[in-house]
C-alpha cells in the first residue's frame, strides 16, 4: 500500500445547471492534478451540477451509464477522481451521488443518506435518500465516503471508522452563513472543528472538499483541507476562491496515531448494539437483559 | 443599545463580509452578462455604502451614481452624495425629479380634486427614481443595485416598486448598525457617518422620527425575532416595551407583502411562483 499519498482537491466554482461546462471544467482540473503528481482528486459536492437544482433535476441528473458519466470515470485512468452529481437511478429516482472511479471503472458510488431539509434547505423535496456508508478499497488504504450533511451525523464517521476507514472523502456544498466579529463564517468554524475531533477521534484523515461560488446570493465557503489523524490541517484552501490544492498525506501517520490514543481498540460495539437496540427496538430488548 | 450582548453579537467582521459582498456584486453581475452597474446615491448612509462595495468589487469607471434631488430635498444630502462621487472617482449623474412629479401631481391633484398626500409624493417620488435607474440601466448596459437594509426591509420601510426595487441588493441582509460599522470601514465620508437617518422625502423628514423608535432598538428587537427565533413574550419576559415591541412585529407582518413577488391565483399543474422552481441564476 502506498505510505505517501498526494491528494488534489478541486474547489470548483460549477456553473448552476450546465453540466457540460462542469465537465470541461472537471477534466481540465483532472489534467493539472495529474500534472501536480496527484493520486486521487476530489471535487465538491454536485460539482457536476450545481447546487440548487430544484426544478433542474430533471435535465441534469445522469444515470451511470451517461456519457458524461463515462467521461469522468474514463479520465481516471492515470489518477483516482472522486466526483459528484445528481444520479437517477433504473427506478428513475433521484439521488445526490458521489462516485470513486479509478483505472477506468467505477469503484463505489455513495448517495447521500443526511439529506438536509430545513431552514435553507430543500433537498428532501427532490432526492431520494442514500441507505448505507460503505468503504472502498483504494491504493492508499480504506476509504469511507461521505457527503456534507452526512458528516453532521456522528453515527456516519462512526460506521465508516468501525468498517476499517483509513480516509474520509467528504465532497460538500456548504454555504457561508453566520458571519459574526469572527474572521470566519459560524459554518466555516463549525466544519473545521467538527473535522478535527472527527480525525482525532477515528484516526483517520479527512479530506473536504468544498465548493465557492454563488447561487442567488447563496454563497459557498470554500475553504477546502485535509485534516490529520492527529487534528492538524496538511493542506488548506483559501476561502471564497476558486483553486486546486495539493496535499501530501503520511498515511504512516494513522499507525502512530492509533496506537497513541488507541480509541478505536477499545470502543465497545457490542455496547452500542446492546443500547441501539434497547433504544430502537424498546421493551423487548430489555427484558431479555 | 441596551443589551450589550445582543450588540456584540450584531457586530460583524468588516473585512469577512466586504469581501464577501464583493464577490456577490462581481459575480451575480457577470453572470447575469453585465460588465456594469448602476444605483442611486442619495447622500445617505446605505447608498454610499453600496457605492463603496460597488467600486471595491468594480472598479469606479463600472459604476454608474445618480443623484436624484426633488425640490425640496436636503441641500445637504447632494453635497453628501458628491463627496462620495469625488472621493470614489464615480461617473455620476444629477437627475432631479422635480418636473416629472410636479407635473404629475398637477395634472392628478386636478383630476382627483384633492391635493396628494405626503405618502403619496413620497411613493411617486420613489418610483420616479426606480424609473430613472431602469432606464438607465438599459442605456448604460448596467444592473440596477439595491440599497435596502434588512432593518428597512424587515419593517417594510421603503416603498414597493421604488426604492425596494433592483436587480441585485448587497446590503439587504445587513441590519442598520451593521450597515454603520461597515461603512465605518470601508471609509464612508465622516458627515454621512453622522447625520440621522432621512428618507429626505419631505423637509426634516427623519427615519426615527417616522417609526417612532431607534434603529439601534429596532435591530436589537428584530435581531432576537429574526435571527435567534426569539417570540414577543420571550422579549416582553426580558422587559421590552409591550407596545413598542407589538408595533415593530406589526410592521414586519404587516409588510410581507412588500418582500414577496405578486401572488399568482393557481390553475394548472405548474405554477409560476408556486411549483415552478428554480433559481434565478437557471437563465444566466
Amino acid at each position: 500500500m502506498t505510505q505517501q499519498v498526494r491528494v488534489a482537491l478541486g474547489q470548483v466554482r460549477p456553473v448552476l445547471g450546465d453540466v457540460k461546462a462542469n465537465l470541461d471544467k472537471h477534466l481540465t482540473w483532472v489534467e493539472q492534478a495529474k500534472g501536480e503528481g496527484a493520486s486521487v482528486v476530489v471535487f465538491p459536492e454536485l460539482g457536476l451540477t450545481g447546487y440548487q437544482v430544484q426544478d433542474l433535476t430533471l435535465d441534469v441528473a445522469r444515470t451511470l451509464k451517461d456519457a458524461d458519466i463515462r467521461q469522468m470515470v474514463d479520465a481516471s485512468r492515470d489518477i483516482d477522481i472522486t466526483f459528484s452529481f445528481v444520479e437517477e437511478s433504473q427506478e428513475h429516482l433521484f439521488y445526490v451521488s458521489t462516485v470513486y472511479a479509478s483505472e477506468g471503472e467505477i469503484r463505489h458510488v455513495h448517495r447521500k443518506v443526511y439529506l438536509p431539509t430545513y431552514g435553507m434547505f430543500d433537498e428532501g423535496r427532490y432526492f431520494a435518500r442514500g441507505d448505507r456508508f460503505d468503504t472502498v478499497q483504494t491504493k492508499y488504504g480504506t476509504t469511507g465516503m461521505l457527503i456534507c450533511e452526512d458528516a453532521w451525523h456522528v453515527s456516519s464517521p462512526y460506521l465508516l471508522s468501525l468498517a476499517g476507514s483509513d480516509l474520509l472523502i467528504l465532497p460538500a456544498a456548504s454555504p457561508a452563513r453566520s458571519v459574526t466579529e469572527q474572521d470566519q463564517f459560524g459554518s466555516q468554524k463549525f466544519w473545521q472543528d467538527l473535522l478535527q475531533v472527527y480525525a482525532q477521534l477515528f484516526g483517520v484523515f479527512i479530506v473536504f472538499v468544498n465548493r465557492v461560488g454563488f447561487e442567488d446570493g447563496i454563497n459557498f465557503f470554500g475553504g477546502s483541507g485535509v485534516v490529520s489523524p492527529t487534528g492538524e490541517w496538511v493542506v488548506h484552501a483559501p476561502t471564497l476562491e476558486e483553486t486546486l490544492v495539493v496535499g501530501d498525506l503520511d498515511m504512516t501517520l494513522i499507525r502512530r496515531a492509533r496506537f497513541t490514543t488507541p480509541i478505536l481498540r477499545d470502543e465497545n460495539k457490542d455496547l452500542v448494539l446492546r443500547s441501539l437496540n434497547r433504544l430502537v427496538h424498546g421493551q423487548e430488548a430489555r427484558d431479555a437483559w | 443599545m441596551v443589551n450589550t450582548e445582543i450588540a456584540r453579537r450584531l457586530q460583524i467582521n468588516e473585512k469577512l463580509t466586504a469581501e464577501v459582498l464583493t464577490a456577490f456584486i462581481r459575480e451575480e453581475v457577470e453572470k447575469a452578462g453585465f460588465q456594469k452597474v448602476v444605483f442611486g446615491l442619495s447622500g445617505g448612509i446605505d447608498s454610499a455604502l453600496v457605492a463603496y462595495l460597488a467600486v471595491r468589487a468594480l472598479g469606479s469607471e463600472r459604476c454608474h451614481a445618480v443623484m436624484m434631488p426633488y425640490t425640496t430635498s436636503n441641500p445637504k444630502s447632494l453635497s453628501d452624495a458628491q463627496a462620495v462621487v469625488d472621493d470614489l472617482g464615480l461617473q455620476a449623474l444629477v437627475v432631479p425629479i422635480s418636473a416629472p412629479v410636479d407635473a404629475f401631481f398637477a395634472a392628478m391633484d386636478e383630476r382627483l380634486g384633492v391635493p396628494a398626500t405626503p405618502l403619496r409624493r413620497g411613493n411617486r417620488m420613489a418610483r420616479e427614481r426606480m424609473s430613472t435607474l431602469f432606464d438607465l440601466s438599459a442605456h448604460f448596459s448596467a444592473l440596477v443595485l439595491g440599497t435596502s437594509n434588512k432593518t428597512e426591509l424587515l419593517l417594510g420601510y421603503g416603498t414597493q416598486f421604488g426604492d425596494l426595487a433592483s436587480a441585485l441588493n448587497p446590503i439587504g441582509d445587513l441590519y442598520k448598525s451593521q450597515v454603520r460599522q461597515l461603512s465605518r470601514y470601508l471609509g464612508v465620508p465622516q458627515s454621512i457617518l453622522e447625520k440621522p437617518p432621512s428618507a429626505d422625502l419631505w423637509q426634516d423628514q427623519t427615519d426615527e422620527k417616522e417609526l417612532g423608535f431607534t434603529y439601534e432598538f429596532a435591530d436589537e428587537v428584530l435581531y432576537q425575532l429574526v435571527d435567534l427565533r426569539c417570540s414577543v413574550d420571550d422579549l416582553i419576559r426580558q422587559g421590552y416595551d409591550a407596545a413598542t415591541l407589538q408595533a415593530i412585529v406589526r410592521r414586519v407582518e404587516r409588510n410581507q407583502y412588500k418582500r414577496k413577488p405578486p401572488i399568482i391565483a393557481k390553475l394548472s399543474s405548474r405554477t409560476v411562483g408556486v411549483d415552478f422552481r428554480y433559481l434565478r441564476d437557471w437563465g444566466q
